[in-house]
């Protein structure tokens, strides 16, 4: 039988592929991507453990969690589409006007 | 039954995930994304949460991942330059990631595991997740109907064709 700790350990794989993709690629977009892998595994971390409570509030959470990764996500996005009409490139190495 | 279809789907899962992070063409970073957020669905669906994973398809194919490949076509960065070899920093995030798996998978390994707690006919229906919505969270959820407004206002404003006062 599936137990609590095979859909956690999905999910913690899940959060560390996100990781090593926000650190390691340069690219934007792909940033923004690496950030959704690690918000869909905080929602699987939440429905699992709702699961085996018995509680459905972890289902909420996760709807919630979706909202504002939307709401990211569109904000993120528009953001992005000003620093390529102003620099005409995504690769966050090269939009570092404000770094000291 | 359900053991062969969960392997499946995090298999599912996980290769869609490192195909995001790994493949250098940023349009099949985000197919493979949908892939993934798929798999994730099917991983809710298997969990007893199907209001979720409809929401999760409806809101990332149908919303997110839309306005992911709208802005890819829309820039088309990946024919910028060539990809660059992975840099010190980049092996270091890998480390790092890799570090964390393994600490957070030894920490989890150790709990003891709990029996599935029996659950009624509706768990996870919409029904039982609309009345707790509409009842204990409703506060939240008038504050996310408000994050919503500001992230519909934000886009707009930044969208704009001249920022006013500022260079066209």
């Amino acid at each position: 039988m599936i137990s609590l700790v095979h859909y956690l350990i999905v999910s913690i794989l899940l959060f560390c592929i996100g990781v090593a993709g926000f650190l390691c690629r340069r690219n934007a977009l792909v940033l923004f991507m690496s950030v959704e892998l690690m918000l869909n595994a905080a929602n699987l971390a939440f429905i699992t453990f709702a699961r085996f409570q018995g509680n459905p509030s972890g289902s909420v959470i996760a709807f919630f969690v979706m909202v504002v990764a939307a709401a990211e996500v569109a904000v993120g996005l528009a953001i992005l589409v000003l620093v390529f009409k102003n620099r005409s490139s995504v690769d966050v190495n090269e939009i570092s006007l404000m770094k000291g | 039954m359900q053991l062969f279809f969960f392997y499946l789907f995090s298999l599912i899962t996980l290769s869609g995930a490192v195909l995001v992070v790994a493949h250098p063409n940023t349009l099949s970073s985000a197919m493979s994304l949908i892939v993934s957020l798929f798999g994730v669905a099917c991983l809710f669906v298997l969990l007893a949460a199907p209001f979720v994973a409809t929401m999760q398809l409806l809101l990332y194919a149908g919303a997110i991942m839309v306005l992911f490949i709208f802005v890819i076509m829309l820039l088309n960065p990946s024919t910028n330059r060539l990809v660059k070899r992975l840099s010190f920093g980049g092996l270091l995030g890998i480390l790092i990631s890799s570090y964390l798996a393994v600490i957070l998978v030894l920490r989890v390994v150790s709990f003891n595991k709990p029996e599935e707690v029996a659950i009624s006919s509706d768990y996870g229906s919409l029904r039982e997740v609309g009345q707790l919505l509409f009842s204990t969270y409703l506060v939240p959820f008038e504050v996310t109907s408000l994050l919503l407004l500001v992230a519909i206002i934000g886009a707009v404003v930044l969208g704009r064709q001249s920022l006013p006062g500022g260079r066209s």
